[in-house]
């Protein structure tokens, strides 16, 4: 057989770009065109942060000997962590099961792991984003000082984001449809967020209730936040309760996702 | 020579058999049509051909490898569009061709395949807000953007109104004549007299009858059908003698004969012996369809979904 039947329509004549970067821009794109999500998940939080700042400039607005501001941010760093880990990624992969997109892109030579990564990839940057832009309008807004201690604060960030994503895409494997992910997501936010001191901050929450935080993904890494802000390194009971549900969360994503 | 070879390829979910036993080839630059009825199996036979599935039993070989162990290189040759794939709602058309181009070594220049499959004008629509005619012509644009040397099209025209599903046949004789081999997978008899030169009929996981639309038409269909008014009066014996006639019907001045293939010619010939003209002649010759329905002993294909 000659080798050169290939058909005749043109061939482009660009370098073959990388099919990651370009998954990963692409989906960059689709999400910046949900503008209800950018909104819950960017602005809002660091319009609240903002909010809460003005309220309380006035002397005595402090919990646990912090401003108001400074107790607040980890917490909101948490909000737009579920924001996109546990409300947006796991309807948005579900739904892409559901619709058969991942099975499109099974035909195709990259196939849908990739199309998981760049998810991924996309909502672990706007988290990071989401992120700078609290601790930024704290900084700037309100003179709170940056982590003090930045190793203590990153190890506790990575070790977050990961059991959030890894939640998430345990969430897109088990919800067979895009709607179920969302609404099992929506369900989770409440009971993630109560402990991680959305409603009653920490530093106010009964010693009870307090100790069943701390073994929440969220109490634990608003607690190993807080205290990489105060400078010292945060707790290791919190980094291993983060870490164990990052384990385990992963590994049960990893076991029950489904690609169709 | 083949560029798709099914051998005896055999595929159960469970205790439920899809394929049972599957064997045909495809040659090179042909349009070969598998068609059935819904569960027959023909989807199974499709996904074991483009690596989506493992069949438990026989072989299957696409550009001569196997589509397990060379998949990567399978799906650069191959494109498919698959039943009910959907893309995001808010990626534009522009934007899926470029991003389905980048998973290729060497694809189609975007633009013009746009321009070929009429959706040129359509660059910076959102997938969501395309009509199902475009939806499914972008899907086959998707199909071709690596510039395949086999495209496979399951139930191509499913959904499309009769204008489009004209565009779109006329679309695949097109990308046929570029060099691609086409397998497109249907229940819809029309699109399969139409388009392929080669059919498999799959009826319970097996290969009830393959050949030529016409041939098998011709062989499993049945009789043709003449329905004619004479100008003059007939004695039905003088066409009831012909060889080629097996029975002949009056209903009121209209006379009906069935026959072989050839009864058309001999009953003309010999109405013309007598001086007798066929008025508002008529001839139902038998198709695929009614080949379909000899062949799996079912309903219409066509008036199933």
């Amino acid at each position: 057989m000659p080798v050169d039947t290939a058909p005749v329509y043109a061939a482009a004549h660009t370098q073959p770009r990388p099919a990651l970067a370009k998954l990963t821009l692409t989906e960059a794109r689709l999400l910046i065109r949900e503008p209800l999500a950018l909104f819950w998940g960017l602005a809002f939080p660091m319009a609240l942060l903002a909010v809460m700042g003005i309220a309380s400039s006035g002397p005595g607005a402090r919990l646990g000997g912090l401003p108001l501001v400074a107790v607040y941010e980890p917490i909101l760093i948490a909000f737009v962590t579920v924001a996109f880990s546990i409300q947006g990624l796991p309807a948005v992969v579900a739904g892409y099961r559901e619709r058969r997109i991942l099975r499109r892109l099974a035909t195709t030579p990259v196939g849908p792991v990739r199309m998981v990564a760049a998810q991924l990839a996309v909502n672990l940057a706007i988290v990071l984003v989401a992120t700078a832009g609290i601790l930024g309008v704290g900084r700037l807004g309100f003179g709170v000082p940056l982590p003090g201690q930045p190793a203590g604060f990153l190890v506790t960030y990575v070790l977050a984001a990961a059991a959030m994503l890894g939640l998430g895409m345990l969430i897109a494997a088990v919800a067979p449809t895009g709607r179920t992910a969302g609404v099992i997501g929506t369900m989770l936010f409440f009971p993630l967020m109560f402990f991680a001191g959305l409603w009653i901050p920490r530093a106010t929450m009964p010693a009870g209730l307090l100790h069943i935080s701390n073994f929440t993904p969220l109490g634990a890494a608003v607690q190993a936040m807080q205290d990489s802000m105060r400078g010292s390194w945060p707790h290791p009971s919190a980094l291993a309760v983060l870490a164990g549900y990052a384990l385990v969360f992963t590994v049960a994503a990893v076991r029950f996702f489904r690609w169709d | 020579m083949a560029v798709i070879d099914v051998e005896h390829v055999h595929k159960q979910y469970g205790e439920k058999v899809a394929v049972d036993d599957v064997s045909f080839t495809v040659e090179e630059g042909e349009i070969f049509g598998v068609l059935g009825r819904n569960g027959a199996g023909k989807t199974t036979t499709v996904e074991c051909i483009v690596g989506l599935r493992r069949p438990d039993g026989g072989l299957v070989r696409v550009l001569g490898m196997d589509p397990q162990r060379d998949g990567h290189e399978l799906r650069q040759q191959v494109g498919v569009q698959l039943q009910e794939s959907d893309l995001p709602d808010k990626l534009t058309v522009a934007e899926a061709i470029d991003l389905y181009a980048s998973f290729y070594r060497t694809p189609a220049d975007g633009r013009a395949l746009l321009e070929l499959l009429g959706l040129a004008d359509k660059r910076s629509t959102r997938y969501k807000n395309l009509s199902g005619g475009q939806k499914q012509r972008l899907s086959i644009a998707l199909a071709l953007i690596g510039r395949p040397r086999i495209a496979v099209l399951d139930e191509l025209t499913t959904g499309l109104d009769p204008a489009a599903r004209r565009d779109t046949w006329a679309l695949i004789e097109d990308i046929r004549r570029q060099g691609v081999t086409i397998v497109l997978v249907s229940h819809f008899m029309e699109e399969a007299e139409r388009l392929c030169d080669r059919v498999a009929v799959i009826e319970a996981g097996r290969v009830a009858a393959i050949g030529s639309p016409a041939g098998l038409a011709g062989r499993l269909g049945g009789e043709q059908r003449i329905h004619f008014r004479p100008s003059g009066p007939l004695d039905g014996r003088l066409l009831a003698d012909l060889p080629e006639v097996t029975s002949v019907t009056r209903t009121g001045d209209t006379v009906a004969v069935t026959g072989t293939a050839d009864a058309l010619m001999a009953v003309t010939s010999a109405l013309t012996s007598r001086g007798i003209t066929a008025h508002e002649l008529r001839v139902e010759q038998p198709s695929l369809e009614d080949a379909f329905v000899a062949v799996t002993g079912g309903a219409r294909p066509s008036t199933l979904n």
